[in-house]
């Protein structure tokens, strides 16, 4: 079954309720052609497991990465996503658009 | 975002009433405005034509920037008639994230062996309907081909000015559907807010290609701006 905001947002804090450090991210800005809206939400536990999307799969891994150090500094960051990028050869977005994803810690 | 604030959110979706996150994205500081304070709050204007356009989006004000996000209902479909069709419908809307029931007084229909894991509710509409709260994020389609049924269905659909509105049939049925809604009291602007023939013309042929055309046209009607709807149409 593929997951529903509700559900995102409800694994979130069941998993904080659990005991889980949990981190945040939403697409904030889109810029030209996006796979996911504005308003998006992928949420990440201290385990690396993640519900939701924040693209169609191109960003996730890395979003993933920088929402673990999220979770351990407590700080949110503004992370961008494009061609243009300088890491596009690793994590930039096929279709050609730029997306800014916020992350921040929950809790 | 703090525990607490989630976990409001997540009261207000479960409830189905609409609320907006607004976050300063320099500051990470945060906060939920529910649907029902937006008049009181400062930022009114902008929250109202986020909510309005149920859309996220970035503003500027007080010389922030802040991140408006708007979390609308899930969307819902009520389906009145536990027919064939409905049997096709019911599973494709749920795998789009729809919230989905189905009513139909007959027994013989609304059975749980025809829909497995989809709430069914056999009662008539004006005992089925009320409870529901039906609202504006609610798609409503009437498949019975039963005026008794679908009649009083279309009437509390209109009244709670669902998003989208359904009715089987064809042209001629149409019409004669539309004197009956009219003598009931409903106006020309509900009659004309009615899909039917329902769905979008794919040639459809069986109930689970019908099923299809409804579900397209539903999504043409949730997402596309009016003029390109209008095409599709």
């Amino acid at each position: 079954m593929l997951n529903r905001d509700e559900d995102i947002l409800k694994a979130a804090e069941d998993w904080h309720k659990s005991g889980h450090g949990v981190a945040l991210a939403t697409v904030v800005e889109t810029w030209g052609s996006a796979p996911r809206p504005v308003g998006s939400n992928l949420v990440i536990n201290d385990d690396g497991t993640f519900l939701g999307s924040v693209s169609g799969g191109c960003v996730e891994g890395a979003v993933v990465t920088e929402a673990l150090d999220v979770i351990s500094s407590g700080q949110p960051k503004m992370l961008e996503f494009g061609v243009a990028d300088e890491t596009a050869w690793n994590v930039g977005l096929s279709c050609g658009g730029t997306i800014r994803v916020f992350v921040e810690k929950v809790g | 975002m703090q525990l607490a604030t989630l976990a409001q959110l997540n009261v207000e979706r479960a409830a189905r009433r609409a609320a907006i996150l607004v976050t300063d994205v320099a500051s990470g500081e945060q906060r939920l405005v529910k649907a029902a304070d937006i008049a009181a709050d400062p930022l009114r204007n902008e929250l109202s034509t986020q909510l309005r356009m149920g859309k996220s989006g970035m503003v500027e004000a007080g010389g922030k920037r802040l991140f408006l996000n708007v979390y609308a209902p899930t969307a819902r479909l009520v389906i009145v008639g536990a027919v064939h069709i409905s049997q096709a419908l019911a599973p494709i809307a749920k795998s789009l994230g729809y919230d989905v029931t189905v009513i139909d007084p007959r027994t013989a229909f609304a059975s749980p062996e025809r829909f497995p894991d989809v709430p069914l509710i056999a009662e008539w509409p004006d005992v089925a309907l009320s409870p529901l709260n039906v609202d504006r994020y609610t798609a409503f389609v009437a498949l019975t081909h039963d005026p008794k049924i679908d009649d009083p269905a279309l009437l509390h659909a209109f009244a709670r000015d669902c998003f989208y509105i359904g009715a089987l049939g064809s042209r001629k049925t149409h019409a004669k559907r539309g004197d009956r809604l009219r003598a009931q009291g409903a106006s020309d602007a509900d009659i004309a807010r009615i899909h039917a023939p329902i769905g979008l013309a794919i040639g459809a042929v069986s109930p689970s290609e019908i099923a299809v055309s409804i579900m397209a046209e539903i999504t043409a009607t949730l997402r596309l701006p009016a003029k390109e709807k209008e095409q599709a149409a």
